[in-house]
């Protein structure tokens, strides 16, 4: 059944958008991750602009996440404290992703810099992330102990001014890598149209000693709000939000995050990051070959207009 | 189809007074004058008909008898456009060179009943700007707007358009059903932009012009998706926050409708 996208302003099949939005539902729920990492490379493929598809995807994020969000707490495991500071940083952020985005829409830059952040961002997340996991596999073949927190080491920017105590994560650290880690995520989130869990949560473990038990919780949260300001930035500024688009994700990934959840369930930790490791590593190589082949077509073509 | 006919009939009554002196006279309309862009639209065709009235038949020197070619020019809104061109910086394709069009045409159909070579001379066809070769796509070039020939950025523009479909060349969409009855399809596919439209109808006989006449349609968006755009367009901060209630609710939902404990 073909449904006309209004401001995508293209026809697509709404089955073939409802089994991507399952599929990447599976996996974001498998994996706790908001999937926009996988979604919008496959908008993109099927012939939706990247523009419409990262302001989109968005939107997506936004629900997806808020369902996990409210399981989380639920089970109280959300610190809120921690959640504000990092979005503080963040709603910055995703205004100046924002603001960076129309500006390289203008200079006919976007697409280059959206492959660019793909590539690099997930590159280096995968690797980083394969390579973690498969260490804890072979630790944990040998028979020795999962190391599960790193020892309480200080790291110099723990000490900067601005002291806070994260009662519900029991840490005092200082406000500013807070703000500027939920800075880095709401800019990366607004450019490439990701809820950037699969970075936040490494971040806050490995930089801010973060304990696991709020970390996920906390971080859910976080994607869900910056999602939800970068999708009214985005509909305000540029005004290519696709909410038919965005509704047909949102109802496929709602669905398929609670069968990926229980899958993940059955999967341990460190497989599962594994997998995760080499599926973001996949998807950074498949925009690599992008950039780096030399395309079809040299050229291309956009309207100057207030189309997209 | 009748209907149409009619429409074409009252249509030539109009314009019999301001017919030029030429012995024929060149009748066309379409079956619609108003596509709808709706949820299940996936593109449509429009048909146009037309027919040749001619003067005193028998009277020397009057009509030609035929036969006659038609050609059927449908112009797009026109809109500014860029073309870009990809280039090896540092071992990556980054868009290093790009040109802008002064408002080409978004979409320009080419429809005759047999090839514009055979139809008319080199000469004429440039003259009359009939095929795509040689409609006017002028460039911005240092503030001045020009036809630049021979340039590869019109070339890729007009290439990458065909390949979407929005311009065509089609010397086999008109058919005469009689030696002055002739009907021509428009085929307009999924991605057309919206706007209005010209249908410019030219009459050749023995490779030159002898009639011309035009007519219009409009392409627009109704009901929801109007409802949409417009939201989206001019209330961008509400549309947002809407969108956004939209993914909460569905989240929300989402949760009550699988929880589990």
């Amino acid at each position: 059944m073909q449904i006309y996208l209004p401001i995508a302003d293209i026809p697509v099949n709404v089955f073939l958008v409802l089994a991507m939005g399952l599929a990447v539902g599976f996996i974001s729920g498998m994996f706790g991750v908001g999937g926009g990492f996988l979604m919008t490379p496959l908008l993109i493929f099927i012939g939706v602009q990247p523009a419409v598809a990262v302001a989109s995807v968005t939107t997506h994020v936004a629900a997806s996440s808020f369902s996990g969000a409210i399981a989380y707490w639920r089970r109280n495991a959300i610190d809120v404290t921690l959640a504000l500071t990092l979005l503080a940083g963040g709603i910055v952020g995703s205004a100046g992703g924002v603001a960076l985005f129309t500006w390289l829409r203008a200079l006919d830059q976007l697409d280059l810099m959206i492959g660019l952040s793909y590539v690099t961002l997930l590159s280096v997340v995968g690797v980083l992330m394969v390579g973690e996991s498969a260490r804890a596999i072979v630790r944990s073949r040998q028979g020795k102990p999962v190391e599960l927190r790193r020892p309480g080491s200080h790291i110099w920017f723990h000490g900067l001014p601005l002291k806070v105590r994260f009662k519900r994560s029991k840490v005092y650290v200082s406000a500013i890598p807070v703000l500027a880690i939920g800075f880095i995520i709401g800019f990366l989130g607004a450019i490439m149209g990701i809820g950037g869990g699969f970075l936040l949560v490494p971040m806050l473990i490995y930089l801010m000693r973060v304990p696991t038990a709020t970390v996920i919780g906390t971080s859910m949260v976080l994607t869900f709000l910056t999602m939800v300001s970068a999708t009214v930035l985005h509909a305000a500024t540029n005004h290519l939000v696709d909410a038919v688009l965005a509704l047909i994700l949102m109802i496929g990934g709602v669905i398929g995050a609670q069968f990926g959840a229980h899958a993940g369930q059955r999967i341990r930790g460190e497989w599962l990051r594994l997998l995760l490791g080499l599926l973001v590593l996949a998807v950074g190589l498949r925009f690599a070959g992008q950039l780096v082949l030399r395309p079809d077509d040299l050229y291309s073509i956009r309207l100057i207009g207030g189309g997209p | 189809m009748r209907y149409a006919l009619a429409a074409a009939l009252v249509v030539a009554g109009f314009l019999a007074d301001a017919a030029p002196a030429a012995a024929e006279r060149l009748v066309a309309s379409l079956t619609n004058h108003r596509v709808m862009i709706t949820s299940n639209y996936t593109g449509v065709e429009l048909v146009l008909f037309g027919t040749v009235e001619r003067d005193g038949a028998g009277a020397a020197g009057a009509a030609r008898g035929g036969p006659y070619d038609i050609v059927a020019t449908v112009m797009g809104p026109r809109e500014p456009l860029r073309t870009r061109r990809k280039q090896r910086v540092l071992g990556i394709w980054v868009n290093t060179a790009a040109r802008t069009f002064v408002d080409p045409p978004s979409y320009l159909a080419v429809l005759a009943n047999r090839s514009l070579d055979a139809i008319a001379s080199a000469d004429n066809q440039r003259r009359l700007q009939l095929g795509i070769a040689d409609t006017p796509l002028p460039e911005l070039i240092n503030n001045d707007i020009g036809e630049v020939s021979n340039d590869p950025f019109r070339a890729a523009l007009v290439r990458l358009m065909r390949e979407r479909g929005l311009y065509s060349e089609e010397p086999n969409a008109v058919t005469f059903l009689t030696p002055t009855l002739f009907r021509a399809s428009i085929s307009l596919p999924a991605q057309v932009p919206i706007g209005n439209y010209t249908v410019d109808v030219k009459l050749f006989a023995d490779g030159n012009l002898i009639a011309r006449t035009d007519s219009a349609f409009e392409i627009v968006k109704v009901g929801f998706e109007q409802f949409v755009v417009d939201a989206a367009r001019e209330h961008g901060l509400l549309y947002g926050l809407a969108t956004a209630m939209m993914a909460l609710l569905t989240g929300w939902i989402a949760r009550v409708a699988f929880r589990r404990d």
